[in-house]
């Protein structure tokens, strides 16, 4: 899928609630964390929420970036390293306790496990198996709407 | 994104049309009575498709598996025995073999509609080897495109077209008009050139759908006007017939060959005849005539540049990415039409893909001496001996060229007035030409001017050009236009409108191989 603003504004929302979402239903109770376990998934699903709040700015670095290539495309491993500026961001708020609505400072090894989890997934299904399901979104820049 | 679909097969082929009445012939619209009068057997089909190369295969396909309609619904009227046919020619007559890799992306499948699983993903699990997919995580930056195997896309479009019965819906027939009907809707006349004694036939359909794809082979005028004066067809050669007697004289003895144009078929043919002398000790010399000479950025998009070096523009494939679906394509389809004109202009032009061992190639061939550029234009061609004098127009006079052989890969024609139905629809069709001189056609690829009644003509394909989606001859291309039509026909409510749910069941299905 070669993405628009709106694509990949839409697509990183709807797939970080579905797929994200998923994934830290899954991991949360393994993740080498203390606490009781409502304050464990407050504060995966805060974290999450704030990939994809913070994720709109990125979008705008990243879509800016795009129009530096002549194609206009964003190459799959693109998609992937990206991981690394916005898990470094992501992560020291979320190390730092700084992010609204979380319970208390999250331990750096869980959340980089959580965080690399998710996106991997996420990374997975937007190159391929979105596509069973969404037949059109790859001819919309990633627009679902 | 592939480089070229459908261009008939041989030439010489134009249907003819003796026997039609005249009443027929001249009338824009025809009623139910005229043909009845007319004498000429008539049955109805709800959907009729013409053309029956990969344009009409892709929308049959979408047809079937999101639009839900029976084999019953839907007749492809085509000359050619299955969809591949005429692709797989050019493709290999253009230097691609069987095992040889097409320009092509990994999620443009033509037999699946969801791109998914892509032809890397595919190729990993047949090969039990997780190389394709490393190499599309990589490209472009760490490795040239992943593109198919040619002989790996034919077998999947054949076993798709099994899947969805395709030959149940074959008739093979030369269509030589689409007329609108009277009361809505069209007829389609074709000549059945297979049943026992020729036979014109008429079918009342709903709608119709046009891939006819190219009209024949595209010269030079200087390199027609040599091969129909002397009758030689042997010197000068266009790298989309067959021209292997151009590679197996050069084996047998040393020659010169002059290579016309600067696309992906020129670079194919560069490379057999590289390798071939690289492989054999050859002594074969080439001088490359290249119109314009590509020596640093060529075009500019917002933001970017086209590279381009050694007298090539490239890219990866015959438009930018973001045509089939990103950036190009939600901007083309927004613009009026000179902003369209504008756009086209500056992501247009000739390009060939940078691969690594192309740029290998012809490194060694310049430094070597035996491979020369020439910026300039064929301006006449005379025999010369065993060969050809080729003129050459240049910056600072003429140059003469003494070659061989000449290799005209300027490529197809895509002259709509010059095909037979495209032509008609013109004249009697209500059909009008776009700034780029081929078919008209909206956002659904419905012809503009051409609708009758309850029913829509569709164009797709080469013809298609210059509307508001821009990479229409290319296998993804023709998936979206599908799409688009489908979804027409769907908003018209006459096949369903494919869902998450049954896009998913349907997919499903087809993993399964299961036939529908």
């Amino acid at each position: 899928m070669v993405p628009t603003l709106y694509g990949r504004i839409q697509t990183r929302v709807f797939l970080l609630a579905l797929i994200g979402s998923i994934v830290t239903l899954a991991i949360t109770p393994f993740l080498p964390v203390d606490g009781p376990l409502g304050d464990r998934y407050q504060a995966t699903f805060v974290v999450l929420a704030s990939v994809a709040v913070l994720g709109i700015g990125w979008e705008l670095i990243y879509h800016l970036l795009m129009q530096l290539r002549w194609e206009k495309d964003w190459p799959t491993l693109f998609g992937l390293l990206t991981l690394v500026p916005e898990g470094v961001l992501v992560g020291a708020l979320a190390v730092a306790g700084t992010l609204p609505y979380l319970p208390g400072s999250v331990p750096a090894w869980a959340f980089a496990l959580h965080f690399t989890t998710v996106w991997v997934a996420v990374w997975v299904f937007a190159n391929g198996p979105m596509r069973a399901p969404f037949i059109r979104w790859r001819f919309r820049g990633g627009r679902l709407v | 994104m592939t480089e070229v679909l459908d261009a008939p097969s041989s030439e010489g082929e134009q249907p003819a049309v003796a026997g039609l009445p005249a009443l027929l012939r001249d009338t824009d619209q025809w009623t139910d009575d005229m043909v009845s009068a007319a004498g000429i057997p008539m049955y109805d089909m709800p959907i009729v498709t013409v053309g029956g190369g990969i344009g009409s295969f892709v929308t049959v396909d979408y047809l079937r598996v999101a639009g839900n309609l029976p084999t019953s619904d839907i007749q492809v009227i085509s000359n050619l025995t299955h969809p591949w046919q005429t692709y797989e020619h050019l493709a290999t007559v253009s230097q691609i073999k069987g095992e040889d890799r097409i320009r092509s992306d990994s999620a443009s499948r033509p037999d699946n509609i969801w791109g998914f699983p892509s032809y890397a993903l595919s190729e990993a699990v047949r090969t039990r080897s997780l190389g394709p997919l490393l190499h599309v995580l990589v490209e472009p930056m760490f490795a040239d495109f992943y593109t198919p195997k040619l002989r790996v896309v034919m077998d999947s479009i054949r076993a798709e077209a099994q899947r969805i019965r395709y030959w149940d819906m074959l008739q093979r027939g030369d269509v030589e008009f689409v007329r609108r009907r009277f009361g809505g809707g069209y007829f389609v006349l074709y000549t059945d050139r297979w049943a026992e004694e020729p036979v014109q036939r008429v079918v009342r359909c709903r709608d119709v759908h046009l891939a006819v794809g190219y009209t024949g082979l595209k010269f030079l005028p200087e390199l027609q006007r040599f091969r129909m004066a002397m009758k030689d067809y042997h010197r000068v050669v266009n790298a989309y017939e067959n021209h292997e007697h151009v590679y197996h004289s050069l084996a047998r003895r040393p020659g010169t060959v002059v290579v016309r144009g600067g696309g992906i078929v020129a670079s194919r043919v560069l490379e057999r005849l590289i390798r071939d002398r690289q492989q054999n000790n050859l002594d074969t010399r080439i001088v490359h005539v290249l119109r314009t000479y590509v020596d640093g950025p060529d075009r500019k998009y917002k933001m970017a540049k086209r590279p381009g070096s050694n007298g090539f523009a490239y890219q990866g494939f015959n438009y930018p990415k973001s045509v089939w679906g990103g950036q190009l394509k939600a901007e083309m389809r927004r613009l009026d039409r000179d902003g369209r004109g504008q756009l086209y202009a500056d992501i247009g032009g000739t390009t060939t893909a940078w691969r690594r061992e192309w740029q290998r190639q012809l490194r060694i061939a310049r430094n070597e001496g035996w491979y020369r550029v020439i910026c300039g234009s064929v301006a006449g061609v005379e025999p010369e001996g065993d060969g050809v004098a080729t003129r050459l127009q240049i910056s600072d006079g003429e140059l003469h060229v003494h070659a061989d052989y000449i290799i005209d890969c300027t490529g197809l024609n895509a002259d709509v007035t010059e095909h037979q139905v495209l032509n008609d629809i013109l004249v009697h069709g209500g059909a009008r030409m776009n700034d780029s001189g081929r078919i008209d056609v909206d956002s659904s690829f419905a012809v503009n001017g051409a609708e009758s009644g309850m029913g829509r003509m569709y164009v797709t394909g080469a013809a298609s050009l210059g509307g508001p989606f821009p990479g229409v001859d290319t296998f993804l291309g023709l998936q979206i236009a599908a799409q688009e039509v489908v979804d027409d026909i769907a908003r018209r409510g006459f096949c369903r409108r494919l869902g998450p749910a049954s896009s998913f069941a349907g997919w499903c299905r087809w993993l399964r191989g299961r036939q529908i």
